[in-house]
């Protein structure tokens, strides 16, 4: 089946910008926990980078399809480990979302559901092809992403579980819905979003104080607004050029909550300005351009479909942290991929692209 | 199975990269707005975050006696914080850190309960003014519980037992009443200020000027380094008139008997001494009082916290037949009033009786005032009327303030026809005079009217500004401004006929000498002292019968005595409450005025020595059965100039006084 895979089809160029974006998170991990108790963090996020380097190249050389064939079977393993998290999982800060290993590692499913979900809806589509999407295939495409993500919701980690409703967007977008359906579909979500607003059932209290308070940030500056409200004076303090490395005080005076992680955009735009961020959110650009550009040239529908996934998510972070950081959209918890500080969004980032790579490489097949 | 040539239309992974870019678009539109068009604002919002301004508080002034002799102090107090946010479990240490405090847990439970909606940041007061035990206890134990917190501040040490303590005053937080009145628009919530006595009267000057240093700190409010400071100017030491050893006699001559002592020297109106009673204890204000221990002194019907010798208004009983003598001899009418006392007379058809049963016999002015024959007086007081004795008393300063440098001071009443009419809206009776005759009825004064009126006399007319600090330590226009906040008779020279001054004066001298007067038990000897003795009934005879109860009101005990007679160096006045008859306040004078006298013979004869020694005048923490600990040792006490302060302890300077049997053997006075 397979021909010839070779390393010289790897992408090295997207890998380039990949290790670039992901320099810059060191330093800046870097600065912003040095006189903090997570003080050394950015050693850890190298062992992880190198960690995932590895892992995107094994799994750059598995080829995709035999990832699609299996599929079943990984969704299912998904599934279980996600009521196992219920279950038995560590609880944290109020979440279950971890399960403990023997080993003392903490292994948080609900990440890697997102790469299981992508190579799923792909398969999905895949068997669809060639014919126009009926209510019926609409719907079961929605319950393949709506289980995990009811399941993620319950842990509660409304976050994570966003992340999920991209990859189905894209899947619903490629795999050839009709304008008709996608509105209808676009007003009934508006609908139920409002409806499960109002119901307060689904949606703890501090999880709709979270998403309202960016609007109002002063309303509260003790409370639910303090975080979008110091993220928002780390930004703006930084000016054009920024204050320079480890020189923000937002950061470095632990004003700005968490920034190694979420807020990781927050802190850098204040040590390195407007300018620094134009640089990040081009590199960012130059990344997925290099993706979409590996979906056009993907061998068939499923390569495509995994790589616009990928993309999906990435877009779909991207935005959503960097909007919640500057006040555009509200506090979710997702973090910045390749920017943020943690080996589960590290190793799914690097997993993803590995599949990427894969799909890259086998585009001359055939 | 599975068709692997399927493929799709570009467009639409062309439409993803368009919405990819206006994604990207809008978000480096966000960021242009923040970091470049608010950039400014938001650099202010992080300088104002990270720069906390932390005050610093400057020294109250002290206060010192007339020579010099500290009085107030301050002591660099520590106090116990609990802060919470040390990621250590405190609760757990509560009962090690009670016993090493002091306290009990359910003390601390209550604090936290208290603070409970206050933010985690903001560190809990556990305990103000911990002792050097409990600071050391603190100290050793840093590692084990990083929750305890020691914060330096300069807090006001007074005298122990609430010596001079009305006088002095004391400080608090200032008052929502305060903080609200543009007088006061210097000052901000949370400030110390004086609240009573010469701290709240100076307290302008006392309080000096705040600085601030502005400190960098990190979220949790901890310092992380320092910017400028703005250094504080501390408040200015104030000189009181007040004279220690004078003060001391006062002190011990009152006791614990309520009432007022105020010595002045009748020349100046510098103010000797000054005590009241009951007494309380200004350092528990200086450590912030509880609510408890406020309520108490509140709503002790004995007033603690009024200061009785320019606050309490009662009759003045029989010590204000001295301004009726002046009145009297002034308007020609007392010199050849003779009247035959039979313990009684009758006067605008109701019979008066005299306080003594089978009377006087034959009375003059002289034996009218050293024997305080009320028929005498009533009968002048028929003579002159109220509109003359009215007109007399105001100009001696009855019903008026003097004008002392104090907060609060009362008027007290002169009745007259015209002030019966606007109160009362009725007309005055010729026979409401006789009992005004005697320094009752509707005649009120305050001890320090009655020394600054009485010792006027004495000195020929000439009335001078009761106060406590020397003007001369005061700014030329503090000064006035302090004579516009406390307004009053003031400086002023009411003429008086060397002959009826003499007589007077003479008749007082009289008062003292056994044999003669009502006052034998407070004759000094060897020294001219002059007086008079008063008992004020606290309501009328009449009604005292009505009520039933004449014996169980006892009569207020007056006393006004100086030294020598004419032109007197010294002036104490007496309010001795309950203490039935004058002559046992006239006791308490006497020994006033011969610790003033036996100090300024010593002074004359340089017995007193020129190099001061320290007296120890008690502490906060005193506690003289158990040895003071510190460190963990017994520690002798410093001595001589050492320290002023050590561990709480206070020490006043004091001058060592030879013995000297010369003393009482000098002749005194004239």
């Amino acid at each position: 089946m397979r021909r010839f895979l070779s390393f010289r089809d790897f992408d090295w160029t997207l890998l380039g910008f990949v290790l670039i974006l992901s320099i810059i998170s060191i330093l800046e991990i870097y600065s912003a926990t040095m006189h903090t108790k997570f003080v050394g963090f950015h050693k850890m996020q190298m062992l992880w980078l190198l960690g995932g380097l590895g892992a995107m190249f094994v799994f750059s050389v598995i080829d995709y399809h035999r990832l699609l064939e299996f599929i079943h079977w990984i969704y299912g393993f998904c599934i279980v480990s996600l009521i196992a998290v219920l279950a038995v999982g560590t609880k944290v800060l109020g979440a279950r979302r971890w399960i403990k290993l023997p080993g003392g590692i903490h292994f948080q499913p609900s990440e890697w559901v997102k790469l299981v979900l992508i190579v799923a809806i792909a398969r999905y589509f895949w068997g669809l092809s060639g014919r126009e999407l009926t209510w019926k295939d609409i719907f079961k495409a929605m319950a393949l992403v709506g289980v995990p993500m009811l399941l993620v919701l319950k842990q509660p980690d409304l976050g994570t579980a966003l992340t999920y409703s991209p990859v189905l967007l894209v899947g619903l977008f490629l795999g050839g819905i009709d304008w008709k359906k996608a509105g209808i579909i676009i007003l009934v979500g508006l609908l139920a979003v409002g409806v499960i607003w109002k119901s307060g059932k689904v949606l703890k209290p501090y999880q709709k104080a979270r998403l309202t308070s960016f609007m109002n940030p002063d309303d509260d500056p003790k409370g639910s607004g303090y975080q979008i409200r110091q993220s928002l004076i780390a930004v703006g303090d930084g000016g054009v050029f920024g204050r320079g490395a480890t020189k923000g005080t937002q950061t470095q005076g632990d004003f700005l909550p968490i920034p190694y992680t979420d807020f990781i955009f927050a802190a850098f735009c204040e040590e390195h300005g407007f300018i620094g961020a134009s640089i990040v959110l081009l590199l960012y650009f130059l990344i997925l351009m290099r993706l979409i550009q590996n979906a056009q040239t993907a061998a068939d529908l499923p390569g495509t479909l995994i790589v616009m996934g990928v993309v999906a998510v990435l877009i779909f972070q991207i935005a959503v942290n960097i909007g919640m950081v500057i006040g555009l959209m509200p506090v979710t918890g997702i973090p910045l991929p390749l920017m943020s500080y943690g080996g589960s969004s590290v190793l799914f980032t690097f997993l993803a692209l590995g599949m990427v790579m894969n799909v890259r490489m086998n585009r001359f097949v055939n | 199975m599975l068709n692997r040539e399927e493929k799709l239309p570009g467009f639409k992974l062309t439409v993803i990269q368009y919405v990819i870019v206006a994604i990207l678009l809008i978000l480096v539109f966000g960021l242009w707005r923040l970091q470049v068009v608010g950039a400014e604002n938001y650099h202010a919002l992080a300088e104002a975050n990270r720069i906390r301004k932390v005050p610093i508080l400057a020294p109250r002034g002290k206060l010192f006696d007339r020579e010099g002799r500290l009085l107030v102090d301050n002591y660099p107090s520590i106090s116990c914080y609990l802060v919470r946010e040390q990621g250590h479990d405190y609760m757990a240490d509560l009962p090690m850190i009670a016993r090493g405090l002091n306290m009990t847990v359910d003390q601390i439970v209550a604090i936290l309960k208290k603070y409970q909606l206050a933010p985690k940041y903001q560190p809990l007061p556990l305990k103000q003014d911990i002792t050097p035990d409990e600071h050391e206890f603190i100290e050793a134990h840093r590692d084990e519980f990083p929750e305890l917190e020691t914060v330096e501040e300069q807090r006001r040490l007074y005298p122990k037992d609430g010596f001079a303590a009305h006088l002095i005053g004391y400080v608090g937080e200032v008052s929502e009443d305060m903080l609200n009145d543009p007088k006061y628009a210097y000052y901000e919530p949370g400030d110390v200020v004086g609240r009573s006595g010469v701290e709240q009267s100076y307290d302008a000057m006392l309080r000096g000027q705040d600085g601030s240093q502005d400190v960098i700190v990190d979220s949790h409010g901890r310092e992380v380094g320092k910017l400028g400071t703005e250094h504080a100017v501390p408040g200015k030491s104030l000189k009181l008139t007040i004279d220690i050893d004078i003060q001391r006699a006062a002190e011990n001559a009152l006791g614990d008997r309520n009432g007022a002592i105020i010595a002045m020297d009748p020349h100046s109106g510098e103010v000797l001494a000054m005590v009241s009673r009951p007494v309380f204890d200004p350092n528990a204000f200086a450590v912030r009082i509880g609510r408890d221990e406020w309520n108490k002194l509140v709503t002790d019907p004995e007033h603690p916290l009024l200061n009785k010798a320019i606050q309490a208004q009662l009759a003045p009983g029989s010590t204000f037949k001295i301004i009726m003598a002046a009145a009297g001899l002034e308007e020609g009418v007392a010199q050849d009033l003779k009247v035959h006392c039979s313990g009684g007379v009758s006067l605008f058809g109701t019979y008066q009786k005299c306080w003594v049963h089978g009377g006087h016999g034959e009375v003059n002015i002289d034996k009218g005032i050293y024997q305080s024959c009320d028929v005498f007086f009533y009968t002048l007081a028929a003579k002159l009327g109220i509109e003359r004795i009215a007109k007399w008393a105001h100009a001696f300063g009855i019903g008026s303030k003097t004008g002392i440098d104090l907060p609060n001071e009362v008027s007290g009443t002169m009745p007259s026809a015209e002030w019966k009419m606007r109160l009362f809206h009725q007309k005055w009776y010729p026979g409401e005079v006789t009992s005004v005759g005697i320094g009752q009825g509707a005649v009120t004064a305050t001890p320090v009217q009655m020394a600054r009126a009485l010792s006027g006399i004495a000195s020929g007319g000439a009335l001078k500004r009761p106060h406590v600090i020397f003007p001369d330590e005061l700014p030329a226009d503090y000064r006035k401004a302090m004579y516009d906040t406390f307004p009053g008779s003031g400086d002023k020279v009411v003429p008086i006929d060397p002959a009826s001054w003499e007589t007077i004066t003479d008749a007082m001298a009289q008062v003292m000498q056994p044999g003669y007067g009502t006052d034998p038990s407070a004759h000094l000897e060897g020294i001219d002292f002059a007086g008079k003795t008063g008992s004020a009934q606290t309501m009328s005879n009449a009604l005292a019968a009505r009520l039933g109860h004449a014996h169980s009101v006892k009569d207020n005990a007056w006393f006004v005595g100086f030294a020598p007679r004419r032109n007197p160096d010294i002036v104490v006045c007496i309010l001795f409450e309950a203490g039935e008859h004058g002559k046992l306040a006239g006791r308490l004078a006497a020994r006033v005025i011969a610790a003033y006298v036996n100090k300024q013979r010593r002074l004359e004869n340089n017995l007193i020595a020129k190099t001061p020694n320290k007296v120890d005048v008690g502490a906060i923490w005193d506690n003289p059965s158990q040895p003071k600990i510190f460190g963990g040792k017994q520690v002798v006490k410093p001595q001589g100039d050492q320290a002023e302060m050590w561990g709480g302890h206070f020490y006043l300077t004091m001058p060592p006084v030879k013995t000297s049997t010369l003393a009482t053997a000098m002749v005194g006075g004239n």
